[in-house]
């Protein structure tokens, strides 16, 4: 069996989407994946599910919120959890099919198993070995928790188990504030759970603009999020009857107890290096456990990549997909390059929030002059129709030279409209280029063009 | 801490005056870069940094005599932080310098991409796009008009060209690896391209600079003052090999495919070395121009060579080239032709030797010349020839007054 030119190691955003970069680059590849379906944590256990499920959390929400709004009168609707978990389970079987098959028409091999690395050009697999001019590590992470806290996947469950529970729970808290705490607390509070989210700081959603996790924290709360801030977690105790969680709040020695039938774990996820042998081959891990790589996601073997969640930045699939990329065409000869600063965060949610680029924080904490436009969706008349104006679009752009520094959305599909931005930053365009391009009338879009005007003599709407 | 030392004068010669300090205190210096000038009755000698660092103290100030082995001045191993910046920022894609001009713009990203993998300078492309954005169309437009080749060979981008990166080879030892710079890894390409093309061969002569450095001598003062640019000895180089070439031509021709080309004007193209490596500029119409021209015209293109700033013109299109070996203290060397030159000048080190003349040993400043050429158009008479009317122009200086 002659030598790959490139083996990747994990078939998630940043495994497969590398993979079929190489074949198309027409490098001979490999993937190996141990789970029996590829697409990593995202397809299965990750992105598609949640979206999935708050997809579907929100259609019945609207059913019970909006419909009547609009003279369709339904009676109260009917939720079946399983048939919910069997439309989510469909979503994910359709997507990783999907790869499955763009693996076959790129003519990528894929090797079932589990692997461990031999040498800096030889993979271990279910006692095979494979030969690889060069390897790239996609591994990924997988959910980490804290303290005395451990993971049942019953009761005290992490992203992977929440996504498989047997039923609906009646009290469900939420430990963590983040992205993926938030989504899932917005999708079981619509579906009736009772839900509390404690976080240990005082904001939450950290790493977004400030301004946008107070609005967000606002909304959640009238959508009836509960939210216990300042706290830290010490234990959860597990009883017939139920969940006790013991916490803290403002690091003093009372402590509180929350009596929950479920705990969602959302703290961090940690990089995922177990049975690759990392350690026998030397190869550079940092103190977290990530893998160390240069700037061109080289680890210390000059033929070996590490990719998406297993290196230092965002745990985004999109940063991971954009890395993959960038690896497959250093590989094939080319200049494969990521624009760290251009990376947009979205938290699917309704309203969803987007950003991208620069916070108010981080300028002011770099002494860049800004000026901000900003623009409500009570001014969008598309937004006022479908019920979904609560929010804004923020725009940050340079006092000096209007370069648009930073963009934030809290509003309907503020995923989607966040990229108009993003290309923008691309081309280093000014708020006013926005705000010069031609928007439809009426769309969602027109929100950012309005922002964009805001930077400058003005927004029109408002 | 490192001193600058007198360097030997001379046979007998044990002290010299300082002419010209071509640094200042602060001016950040490298290896065998010229820092200043000393003067003796028979020899004006330019004194090389044997150092990389700061000129941090001149201690013998212009028109001070010095002996042998004093102490000119103190080079400290730091690298001043302003010129540390100017390194980074002139070996970095140069964005940051050219956006200066511009209003605050980026590149098209698939621009930026092809940019990086043709070695192309920003700098050299002209943008369509808004604000003079480059999109990719300019950068395939760009790469087509000059012919730049379409697929670079796949490159392996190990570390930087600053700091190495150690990797571990297969047998788990550690290895430095350091990128080459663009600049290096081009004029590795065309040395070989060189060699594998001409047919080069060297003849060789030698030159008694006592009537070049006479003149010198004598006018140095008045030419700087009436044209505000020292008198160097490479103007009388140009001078004597743009005469040479009007005689010899082939050695200022271009072999095209099946046709020779020959040039009806000299563009001079001077080496110089440079941190990154060698490049060479060109004096365009050097035939025309007078010594004091040539020597302006030397100072911008060095001082530019230096900075990095030199731009694709203004190293295209050269039909002959000197380069100066002495600087570095090279007695005798072979260069390598500059394609699609046929020739190539090699200036060595001025050293004081016997030489035998009219029977009489006496001592005088001599160069060794060589002149490297395409034996493919150049034949060994003809590159004789040339060698040896250069050395007459410069025995002789009035017989290029005569054009003799």
């Amino acid at each position: 069996m002659s030598a790959y030119d490139v083996v990747i190691i994990g078939s998630g955003p940043g495994g497969y989407v590398a993979a079929i970069k190489a074949a198309q680059l027409g490098l001979k590849t490999a993937c190996i994946e141990g789970r029996e379906t590829l697409g990593g944590t995202c397809l299965n256990v990750g992105c598609i599910p949640s979206k999935a499920l708050l997809n579907a959390s929100e259609k019945y929400s609207d059913s019970i919120n909006k419909f009547s709004k609009m003279g369709i009168d339904i009676s109260t609707p009917t939720l079946d959890w399983t048939k919910m978990l069997q439309y989510k389970q469909t979503m994910i079987d359709q997507n990783t099919q999907g790869i499955s098959f763009l693996f076959k028409k790129n003519k990528i091999d894929w090797i079932k198993g589990w692997a461990r690395i031999k040498s800096k050009t030889t993979i271990e697999v279910n006692k095979k070995i494979i030969e690889a001019k060069n390897i790239i590590l996609a591994t990924g992470s997988e959910p980490s928790s804290f303290g005395k806290i451990k993971f049942d996947e019953k009761k005290i469950v992490s992203s992977t188990g929440i996504l498989e529970l047997k039923a609906i729970p009646q009290k469900l808290t939420i430990v963590g504030a983040g992205v993926i705490g938030i989504e899932m607390g917005s999708v079981f509070s619509r579906l009736g759970s009772e839900v509390t989210v404690i976080e240990y700081l005082d904001h939450i959603i950290p790493g977004f603009d400030k301004e946008i996790s107070k609005t967000f924290q606002r909304i959640l709360k009238r959508q009836g999020l509960k939210f216990i801030m300042n706290s830290a977690v010490k234990d959860i105790k597990d009883s017939k009857l139920g969940l006790s969680i013991e916490y803290s709040t403002n690091g003093n020695d009372v402590t509180e107890t929350i009596e929950s039938d479920i705990t969602l774990i959302s703290t961090g996820r940690k990089a995922f290096i177990k049975g690759l042998g990392l350690e026998d081959i030397h190869i550079d891990i940092s103190n977290s456990g990530k893998i160390l790589v240069n700037n061109y996601w080289q680890t210390n073997f000059e033929n070996i990549y590490a990719i998406g969640d297993v290196i230092d930045g965002p745990m985004l699939a999109h940063k991971a997909e954009d890395e993959g990329i960038a690896v497959a065409e250093i590989i094939a000869g080319q200049a494969g390059h990521v624009n760290y600063d251009v990376i947009p965060s979205v938290i699917y949610s309704s309203p969803e929030v987007a950003a991208v680029g620069k916070t108010e924080e981080s300028l002011r904490n770099e002494a860049i002059d800004f000026k901000v436009g900003k623009f409500s969706f009570m001014g969008n008349g598309r937004a006022k129709t479908s019920f979904s104006s609560d929010g804004f679009v923020k725009i940050l752009s340079s006092t000096q030279t209007d370069r648009i520094l930073g963009a934030h959305i809290i509003g309907p599909s503020a995923g989607d409209l966040i990229h108009e931005i993003c290309v923008a930053m691309e081309f280093g365009a000014s708020a006013e280029d926005i705000a010069r391009t031609c928007h439809a009338h009426p769309t969602y879009s027109e929100a950012i063009r309005e922002a964009a005007l805001a930077c400058g003599d003005g927004a029109i709407h408002s | 801490m490192n001193d600058i030392v007198v360097p030997t004068l001379g046979e007998s010669v044990t002290e010299a005056t300082v002419a010209t300090w071509f640094k200042k205190v602060g001016d950040q210096v490298s290896i065998d870069e010229m820092l200043c000038e000393l003067e003796t009755d028979k020899v004006a000698i330019e004194v090389p940094s044997a150092f990389s660092g700061t000129l941090v103290e001149i201690i013998a100030s212009e028109g001070s005599i010095v002996g042998l082995n004093a102490v000119l001045g103190k080079i400290s191993n730091q690298v001043s932080e302003s010129s540390k910046n100017d390194q980074i920022s002139s070996n970095q894609n140069e964005v940051t310098k050219y956006q200066e001009k511009k209003i605050d713009v980026e590149n098209a990203p698939a621009a930026k991409k092809i940019m990086t993998e043709h070695n192309i300078n920003e700098r050299d492309v002209t943008g369509s796009g808004k604000e003079g954005r480059i999109l990719k169309e300019d950068v395939k437009n760009f790469i087509e008009d000059n012919k730049l080749p379409k697929n670079k060979e796949p490159e392996k981008p190990n570390a930087s060209e600053f700091k190495g990166q150690e990797f571990r080879d297969s047998q788990g030892q550690l290895e430095e690896v350091k990128r080459m710079s663009r600049l290096r890894q081009t004029i590795a390409e065309r040395l070989k391209s060189a060699q594998n093309t001409a047919a080069i061969l060297t003849t060789y002569n030698e030159i008694d600079m006592t009537e070049v450095m006479a003149i010198r001598q004598t006018f140095k003062d008045e030419f700087e003052l009436k044209h505000s640019v020292k008198l160097g000895f490479m103007s009388f180089f140009i001078k004597a090999c743009c005469h040479a070439l009007k005689e010899i031509p082939e050695v200022n021709a271009e072999i095209r495919k099946t046709d020779i080309v020959y040039k009806n004007f000299v563009n001079m193209g001077v080496a110089v070395g440079t941190e990154n490596g060698l490049v060479v500029p060109v004096i365009r119409n050097a035939d025309e121009l007078s010594f004091a021209s040539l020597e302006i015209k030397l100072n911008e293109l060095g001082h530019k060579a230096r900075n990095g700033e030199l731009t694709m013109a203004e190293m295209a299109g050269g039909t002959f080239t000197i380069s100066n070996g002495g600087v570095y203290g090279s007695l005798m060397s072979s260069p390598i032709l500059n394609p699609p030159q046929s020739g190539i000048l090699g200036m060595h080190k001025i050293q004081e030797r016997p030489i035998a003349l009219s029977g009489e040993i006496v001592i005088r400043p001599m160069m060794y010349l060589a002149l490297s050429y395409d034996h493919r158009i150049v034949d060994g008479k003809g590159a004789v020839t040339f060698l040896l009317r250069v050395k007459e122009a410069l025995e002789d200086p009035r017989r290029l007054l005569m054009d003799l």
